[in-house]
């Protein structure tokens, strides 16, 4: 790390500024990043996939996606990239970013939707802009699958019902013939609207400690 | 409104036995001495006996002094609990007035009937008839309600709020009010300073019940609803660990530093101690429980048992025993209620607040007899003083450690949630009983225990019924659960999961860390001995298995009389019109 310092630096001031994180905290991800991908350039799913406490959450095949998910960059495309570098790595980071103290409502609603849009992407796999019956089912699938339950009828169960208070919320009284095709982003938001998002999905990135913390090797 | 005479006519004629019986006895208590219950033997002896030669049979005869003790306990308890049912007749009263205020407003009016038929009290509140009988059901209650989620997410908080909370109260309290005595106008010079850091720890004991009614009935957000309850719980074992330490200290002519370095180290032992004393024995019930399957009349009786010897056995080794029933009912309900048939679930929660209630109740009972009736030693500059800085060094408190602990915290607390926990700090039961039954040694008992009565009674009234409305008016910060819905839960879950993914990955820990690694270890192996038919279940399919439990009610609540209905029937007609909806409530019905 010593001989180029100031090209990074610049590249840290920069990621600074886009994403909010302070210098200090662009550095410890920095050294977490070299960690993870072992010294290589870009970073790649099987890097990911190493690291072993993710091993036993249920969805970690969401939130790895989630690295890789265009949607997360900022850009308007779709798809999805095969490998990152730091800069992507940082972006989808900042969606955990806390608020800062003293954030004026306005800014907290649009920090409330960007990280609901994080949640929203992680449901809508194939990138049409609605969580259909089936990828809402997988979801909640995946939730369960750490529990040895009687069987892919309960998440069927449940997610019937789930979808049913979701159009019931949203679109009320549907007629006979209606069928609710799935939510869209804006009824996402409605549904959700009483959990505390913006307070409780945050991370603070104080302390990274790349050196005690074992990555499966 | 036909209650209220009859309510009327009941108390009347309870406290017409009540009179009957004291004068019965010829009994007078003091209330200084720590009395046993008079026994019968007294009462024998005071009465002749009667002559040999004559034995004429009575054909009917009262034997009072047979039946006197429980038939007293009993009229005071049911006094008490009329007290309660007549408030709850007129709605209106208990919205805006706490009932601790309405229960001490019965007191003072039992004292003072009581005091012009030249009447004292029952000399039953005794040091260990309040320690051993009294205050472990309060404290079971408690502890038993916690809500635990909200309670280990602010788990940090509330020890500081609890713990260094009390203990600045305390020592401030007991400073300022030893720099009072100094002055030579107020005629107090004689009290000592451990004496004043006694009295001090007995006024910083804050009280949760009225304040929690208040703040459920105006849904107050649960961060301040959690952290209020949690510290009024755990300043109840700091308080008594204080009230001890003072106490053993006051009796001792010369302090010295060794001394007080040992106290220091002991108030960390017997918290600890306690702590784990009462974790141990919460899970020795969960594995009791996990056998009494085939016994399921007896399962109530085994939580109460162990909880209460968990409390009697603290007491025994002289470390916290509060703080030992209260780990153990944290650490039992999860395994416990699992294990339990659903009847004896509800038995265990109606009996715990039950007992916790009445006692709750007495004690405030009591205190608006007691002071009516006792003697009182007044004094104003001490008295008001102590008010004076009770009120301000709460405040200050609160201030000081919210500004300490607020960059910990993912949602720090602003200045109307500090007020209303500075405000929220009223005075109770544990008070009055510990002030009550100080030893005879302190000199100034009296003082203090007028002291004690002022701050409660202006707590309770003042801040009491001024709470609500200041706290609608500031606007303090609402909750926003307000139904729980399967959505709700599964994206907590899911979010959950993803942030503790998100630190996995970048080597963080914080608390969902620690939360996920319990769980796995729950999972893997405490389940497995504690709980007898192990099946480990997400909260969201629990969540759900409730929510349609509920649905299915409500659909035969509203059918009152023609059950003889098909169940597909029934779906079709209540259901709205979406396909999928049908499908659900069939579903439903079969299963169920």
């Amino acid at each position: 790390m010593g001989a180029s310092q100031s090209g990074p630096v610049h590249m840290f001031q920069d990621l600074a500024y886009k994403t909010g994180f302070s210098i200090e905290q662009i550095k410890n991800l920095h050294n977490r990043f070299i960690y993870l991908t072992q010294a290589e350039d870009t970073l790649r799913r099987e890097h990911l996939e190493n690291v072993s406490d993710l091993a036993l959450n249920p969805i970690r095949r969401q939130i790895i996606e989630a690295f890789f998910d265009k949607r997360n960059m900022g850009e308007k495309e779709k798809g999805c990239l095969q490998e990152i570098g730091f800069e992507e790595f940082v972006t989808v980071l900042s969606f955990f970013r806390p608020p800062k103290p003293h954030t004026v409502d306005e800014e907290m609603k649009n920090i409330k939707k960007e990280k609901l849009r994080f949640l929203f992407n992680m449901h809508d796999t194939d990138n049409d802009g609605i969580i259909t019956l089936d990828e809402y089912r997988r979801v909640v699938e995946e939730l369960l699958s750490s529990y040895e339950i009687m069987g892919a009828e309960t998440a069927k169960a449940i997610t019937d019902a789930a979808m049913l208070e979701v159009a019931s919320v949203t679109v009320g009284q549907m007629g006979p013939d209606e069928f609710y095709e799935g939510i869209t982003f804006e009824q996402f938001m409605q549904i959700l609207k009483d959990v505390e998002i913006e307070t409780k999905m945050n991370i603070h990135f104080w302390n990274l400690d790349t050196r005690t913390v074992q990555c499966g090797k | 409104m036909y209650m209220s005479p009859f309510t009327f006519l009941m108390c009347v004629i309870c406290i017409a036995s009540l009179g009957y019986g004291a004068n019965v006895m010829a009994f007078e208590p003091t209330s200084t001495s720590p009395s046993k219950l008079p026994p019968w033997s007294q009462v024998e002896d005071t009465d002749p006996d009667p002559d040999p030669g004559e034995t004429t049979q009575a054909v009917f005869t009262l034997n009072y002094p047979r039946i006197q003790i429980p038939f007293e306990i009993t009229l005071w308890v049911l006094l008490a609990s009329f007290a309660k049912i007549g408030f709850h007749v007129y709605h209106k009263i208990t919205v805006w007035v706490p009932e601790s205020c309405l229960l001490i407003s019965i007191g003072l009016i039992v004292g003072g009937i009581m005091h012009s038929l030249h009447e004292k009290p029952p000399a039953v509140l005794t040091s260990n008839v309040f320690f051993l009988y009294m205050l472990p059901p309060i404290v079971l209650d408690s502890g038993y309600f916690m809500p635990t989620r909200p309670f280990f997410e602010n788990f940090g908080t509330v020890l500081w709020f609890a713990v260094v909370g009390t203990l600045w109260n305390s020592i401030g309290i007991g400073i300022s009010l030893f720099a009072i005595c100094q002055i030579e106008v107020f005629g107090v010079k004689d009290i000592t300073l451990q004496e004043n850091f006694l009295f001090a720890s007995i006024i910083s004991a804050v009280e949760p019940v009225a304040v929690l009614t208040v703040f459920e009935d105006i849904s107050v957000h649960e961060q301040l609803y959690i952290v209020v309850f949690g510290e009024c719980l755990f300043n109840d074992a700091v308080t008594v660990v204080l009230y001890n330490l003072f106490n053993h200290v006051a009796a001792l002519e010369v302090v010295e530093a060794g001394d007080v370095f040992l106290d220091i180290g002991r108030f960390f032992v017997v918290g600890l101690g306690g702590t784990i004393f009462g974790a141990l024995f919460g899970f020795v019930t969960a594995f009791t429980t996990r056998f009494t399957g085939k016994v399921r009349e007896i399962e109530p009786l085994i939580i109460f048992l162990y909880s209460y010897l968990a409390y009697l056995i603290a007491e025994l080794l002289d470390i916290s025993s509060i703080m030992a029933i209260v780990i153990c009912a944290l650490t039992m309900k999860y395994y416990v209620e699992e294990n339990v048939s659903q009847r004896s679930c509800t038995t265990i929660r109606h009996v715990i607040k039950m007992v916790g209630s009445v006692s709750e109740t007495l004690i405030f009972f009591f205190l608006g007899v007691v002071t009516i009736t006792t003697e009182h030693e007044w004094n104003w500059g001490y008295i008001l003083f102590a008010l004076l800085f009770a009120l301000l060094w709460r405040g200050l408190g609160i201030l000081v450690l919210t500004q300490i602990i607020n960059p910990f915290r993912t949602i720090p607390f602003n200045f109307k949630d500090q007020f209303g926990l500075a405000y929220g700090g009223l005075r109770g039961a544990v008070s009055f009983a510990l002030a009550f039954t100080l030893p005879d040694s302190i000199g100034r008992k009296n003082l203090f225990i007028t002291g004690t009565i002022v701050v409660i009674i202006f707590t309770v009234f003042i801040q009491g019924i001024t709470i609500r409305p200041l706290l609608k008016l500031m606007n303090v910060r609402k909750t926003n659960r307000n139904q729980e819905t399967i959505n709700d839960e599964i994206h907590k879950r899911l979010m959950e999961h993803t942030v503790a993914g998100i630190e996995d990955l970048c080597g963080q820990w914080s608390h969902y860390y620690w939360k996920d690694k319990f769980m796995k270890f729950n999972n893997r192996i405490l389940r497995k001995i504690l709980i007898h038919d192990n099946h480990p279940e997400s909260s969201i399919v629990a969540l759900y298995k409730k929510l349609e439990l509920q649905n299915a009610m409500e659909v035969l609540d509203q059918m009152s009389g023609d059950i003889s209905a098909a169940p597909s029937l029934i779906s079709l007609q209540y259901v709205s019109s979406t396909s999928r909806p049908v499908l659900l409530f069939s579903e439903v019905f079969e299963t169920v």
